[in-house]
């Protein structure tokens, strides 16, 4: 078989080279494709890399590399812009591609970490990503310079275009990349970084680089991949978590028509292989399984709310947060206030179902996919696959749609041990959205208790803040835990550091969980555990600020004398938000704001609330401080898509368990915020500068709390359980 | 063999009369730009016009399409991209992800075709579809661009 691209000379070349036939092969229309035709021939040939970052072909059209995931934040074009920033060439002119992970492995990590989770892509790679840039620009310069025979330092740069103004010579990017690639590269130590007060493309309200083909269809999701003689899989993996097949009759479903194989994958799925994937679908519902459910088919989501509460109370527990003497500032307190929050199971459910496309051979592997991380997908298409990493091949695709989903991988291992049952012949693996739904890695389950020792002056003199519930990394990570303890469920809350940083100035103060794992796979869901860490502090803020009979403002910003940053952003929504200034009729404001991803953000949201209970949110104020804003108007789309999510999910969104599986299965019993529900959102991006913070995910946590404390505003009532559609509002 | 008359071109395709129109569209005649979202009508990522109705494919049986229905997908929402709302969706940067646009756009289109200048109620009322990256404002904004731009054009 010919599907795996041909090999050539140079790892890098590889990678472009399998691209270039990727992009030949799904421009013929499947209708036209017969089972093992031959895959196009070589891809025509490219430019040698200036460096990993930059390749300059000859027309001037500079390519630059993105080790992380595009899948909607924007980081694509965000990443483009600090290297084109650095490397002085026309943007106009730029393009982007993905390098492969196997070269990653294959080149030393040239390109570092391809994971693209934690609000990370920007803030953890724009320093070596602005000195590629600024390396291949020395590298170009040098290399004119020595075409012309004059001194480097002579030499001027405008939009790729170099200069040598003693001779009034010109030439461009794209004449001299050949030469600068032969050349030694810079030592990256010594290069010095423009100040971001001088950027004339970072920093900038840029269109994003891949926007026109979302427009037109033309953008190809792994979900539309096609290849020569590929075949379509459907997959039922058992409902119950931890359950396996004892065995199958396919006899009814091979007789379907197209339908090629029905195998069983790993040891807990069976999947159809047919022709076109609606028949694989359709087939899949006629083999006969017999599941062995094990234990968990008798776990409800009963069990598991008791597991919780028991853990409230529980004597021992993990410390993540601690300040003086809780325990004896407590019992002196002159008021207390407590109060029970609980958040819910959820899946990401992202737009694209989970799919990949793989073909395996006796000597290699190659997959297709949307991933967040593109070392972990190589990682377990090996695994499955059974060879070496090296003979592997990964090619990323946009996702539609992330939300901390892909980076779990899950779907890469079934689709190469699917593949791997049929030699090569190429298979696309896509997941009904049932299966979606009920193989999720979800939100993990917590509850809290919060419990406030307020002075004579109405002061928080003690604070006790309990989290029950589950471990996400003890999940997936075990390896991670420090002694036992997840540091990851302290978002928001944490003693130090420089993401999650608790802001407020409590005295006496306990943080702890009691950690209660379940039997549910969990996974990190945009926002992670901030996202309730944020709704149980800033809701009970807001409930002791009441208890205390102060304005909830007043009450936070006196809280918040150690935390400036935070305090700023706080401030800005107060005051274009409106707070404290006449709402109109019927309008009430709530607030929220928090340390998160190393960016502070906060909320003013205004509601109203009808006599029958019904929520409308007309408007929601945001401020990011994020450090360094590497395009405004990105940030902008994410601070107003994390209310959609973040709303999605206080209103809406939860997994419940029942026989040890979820019940929700499609977006009829999981509902998603609409735009008939969508506030206007009012976006301050403030950066400070000084350190680098996320956007994708921090203003997600602020959604809920700051509508939260709105309603209490509106009705008296507070919903300490979420999704909130379960509470009674009518007031 | 079922004949279908699809962005002005007829095509016959040969498949079991209740695969939805959807799967049709994407795997018969090849064109991807419509997306499998649910496969229940409830996100509408499937979204095509039928004889100029929004209509959600993934749930619609091939053979209640009848081979003089005209029905236009993404890929003939216009040539080039030069639908005003694709130029707006494009000058407003819509997209994030952009897997639900196709399905987006196509109700877009269908609103505006019908009411050329619909108020925000109208088009919060009329625009159901799902997108989980969060753009219904940009996608507010992006409608009212398109209807502006047309009413320029008179």
């Amino acid at each position: 078989m010919t599907h795996i691209s041909t090999p050539s000379r140079r790892g890098f070349l590889k990678a472009s080279a399998a691209l270039g036939a990727f992009t030949l092969a799904i421009q013929a229309p499947f209708i036209d494709e017969a089972a093992g035709q031959s895959a196009p021939a070589a891809a025509p040939a490219i430019p040698p890399e200036v460096n990993a970052w930059v390749v300059v072909k000859a027309d001037d059209t500079v390519v630059i590399r993105i080790a992380r995931s595009e899948m909607g934040q924007g980081t694509l074009t965000g990443l483009a812009q600090l290297v084109a920033e650095e490397l002085d060439c026309d943007w106009a002119k730029v393009t982007t591609e993905y390098p492969s992970p196997t070269d990653n492995l294959r080149r030393n990590r040239v390109w570092g970490d391809m994971s693209t989770g934690g609000s990370r892509g920007i803030r953890a790679s724009h320093d070596y990503v602005r000195k590629g840039g600024a390396a291949a620009k020395i590298m170009l310069v040098q290399a004119a310079a020595e075409g012309w025979k004059v001194p480097a330092a002579e030499l001027t740069v405008s939009k790729g275009t170099i200069t040598h103004a003693k001779t009034n010579r010109r030439i461009t990017y794209g004449k001299v990349a050949a030469a600068a690639a032969r050349l030694t590269p810079p030592d990256a130590a010594g290069i010095a970084l423009k100040d971001p007060k001088d950027w004339k493309i970072a920093g900038k309200p840029l269109p994003r680089l891949d926007t026109r083909d979302k427009v037109n269809g033309r953008q190809v999701y792994g979900a539309d991949l096609k290849l020569p003689g590929m075949l379509n899989a459907a997959i039922k993996d058992c409902p119950v978590f931890g359950g396996k097949v004892r065995g199958f009759n396919a006899a009814a479903a091979m007789a379907k028509p197209g339908v090629k194989h029905v195998f069983q994958v790993g040891e807990s799925a069976v999947a159809v292989v047919a022709q076109t994937w609606w028949q694989a679908k359709t087939a899949l519902e006629a083999v006969q399984i017999d599941w062995d459910e094990g234990p968990n088919a008798r776990i409800q989501q009963a069990d598991i709310d008791a597991m919780l509460t028991e853990g409230l109370t529980a004597t021992q527990a993990y410390i993540g947060n601690k300040a003086g003497d809780m325990a004896g500032a407590m019992e002196k307190a002159v008021k207390k206030v407590e109060a029970t929050y609980s958040f819910p199971f959820q899946n990401h459910a992202t737009m694209e179902p989970m799919n990949a496309t793989a073909v395996w051979t006796a000597d290699k592997c190659e997959v297709w996919c949307p991933t967040q991380n593109g070392d972990a997908a190589l990682a377990a298409a090996a695994a499955a696959s059974g060879h070496r990493a090296q003979v592997c091949e990964i090619h990323k695709i946009h996702l539609g749609g992330g939300f901390g989903r892909r980076g779990w991988h899950d779907y890469v291992t079934q689709a190469v041990q699917i593949a791997k049952q049929m030699p090569g012949v190429p298979v696309k693996l896509l997941w009904s959205r049932e299966e979606d739904m009920l193989h999720g890695r979800f939100h993990p389950i917590t509850q809290c208790r919060l419990t406030a020792g307020l002075d004579a002056d109405g002061k928080v003199d003690a604070m006790h803040v309990r989290i029950s519930g589950q471990s996400i990394v003890a999940g997936i990570a075990p390896n991670l835990l420090e002694n036992g303890l997840d540091s990851r469920v302290f978002q928001g809350m944490a003693q130090g550091g420089n993401e999650f940083t608790f802001g407020y100035g409590v005295p006496n103060l306990l943080i702890d969980h009691a950690m209660r794992n379940t039997h549910v796979p969990p996974g990190f869901w945009r926002g992670v555990n901030l996202n309730q860490n944020a709704v149980y502090m800033e809701c009970f803020i807001d409930e002791v600020a009441h208890a205390a009979g102060k304005d909830p403002l007043e009450f936070r910003r006196a809280l918040l004398a150690r935390a400036p940053k935070q305090l700023a952003v706080l401030n800005a929504v107060a005051d274009k938000g409106g707070w404290g200034k006449p709402a109109p009729a019927g309008h009430h404001r709530g607030l929220a704001a928090i340390m998160g991803y190393g960016s502070y953000v906060a909320a003013c949201a205004e509601v109203s609330v009808s006599r029958a209970g019904e929520v409308k949110v007309h408007k929601i104020t945001a401020a990011t401080d994020p450090g360094h804003a590497v395009n405004p108007q990105q940030i902008a789309a994410q601070v107003e898509g994390s209310f959609v999510y973040g709303l999605g999910a206080a209103f809406y969104q939860e997994c419940t368990v029942k026989n040890g599986h979820m019940e929700q299965e499609n977006f009829d019993t999981y509902q998603a915020l609409r735009m008939d529900e969508m506030p206007a959102v009012e976006s301050i991006v403030m950066p400070s500068g000084g350190f680098w913070g996320g956007v994708g995910e921090p203003t997600i946590a602020v959604a809920a709390p700051a509508v939260l404390n709105a309603i209490f505003a509106a009705t008296g009532k507070r919903v300490r359980r979420l999704p909130l559609r379960h509470a009674d509002l009518k007031h | 063999m079922t004949k279908l008359n699809v962005n002005g071109r007829v095509h016959d395709v040969q498949v079991d009369p209740d695969t939805p129109l959807l799967w049709v569209i994407r795997e018969q005649l090849g064109m991807t730009g419509t997306k499998y979202g649910c496969g229940i009508a409830q996100c509408g990522a499937c979204t095509v016009q039928i004889d100029g109705q929004a209509v959600r494919s993934c749930a619609l049986p091939v053979s209640s399409v009848q081979p003089n229905q005209k029905i236009t997908t993404i890929e003939g929402l216009s040539p080039n991209s030069t639908h005003p709302l694709q130029q707006a969706w494009v000058a407003l940067d819509v997209p994030q992800c952009g897997y639900c646009q196709s399905g987006m756009l196509m109700a877009a289109a269908t609103l505006l075709a019908s009411n050329p200048k619909p108020t925000e109620a109208e088009i919060r009322e009329n625009i159901t579809n799902i997108c989980r990256c969060g753009t219904y404002n940009r996608v507010m904004a992006g409608i009212k661009r398109a209807a502006d731009a047309n009413a320029r054009r008179g």
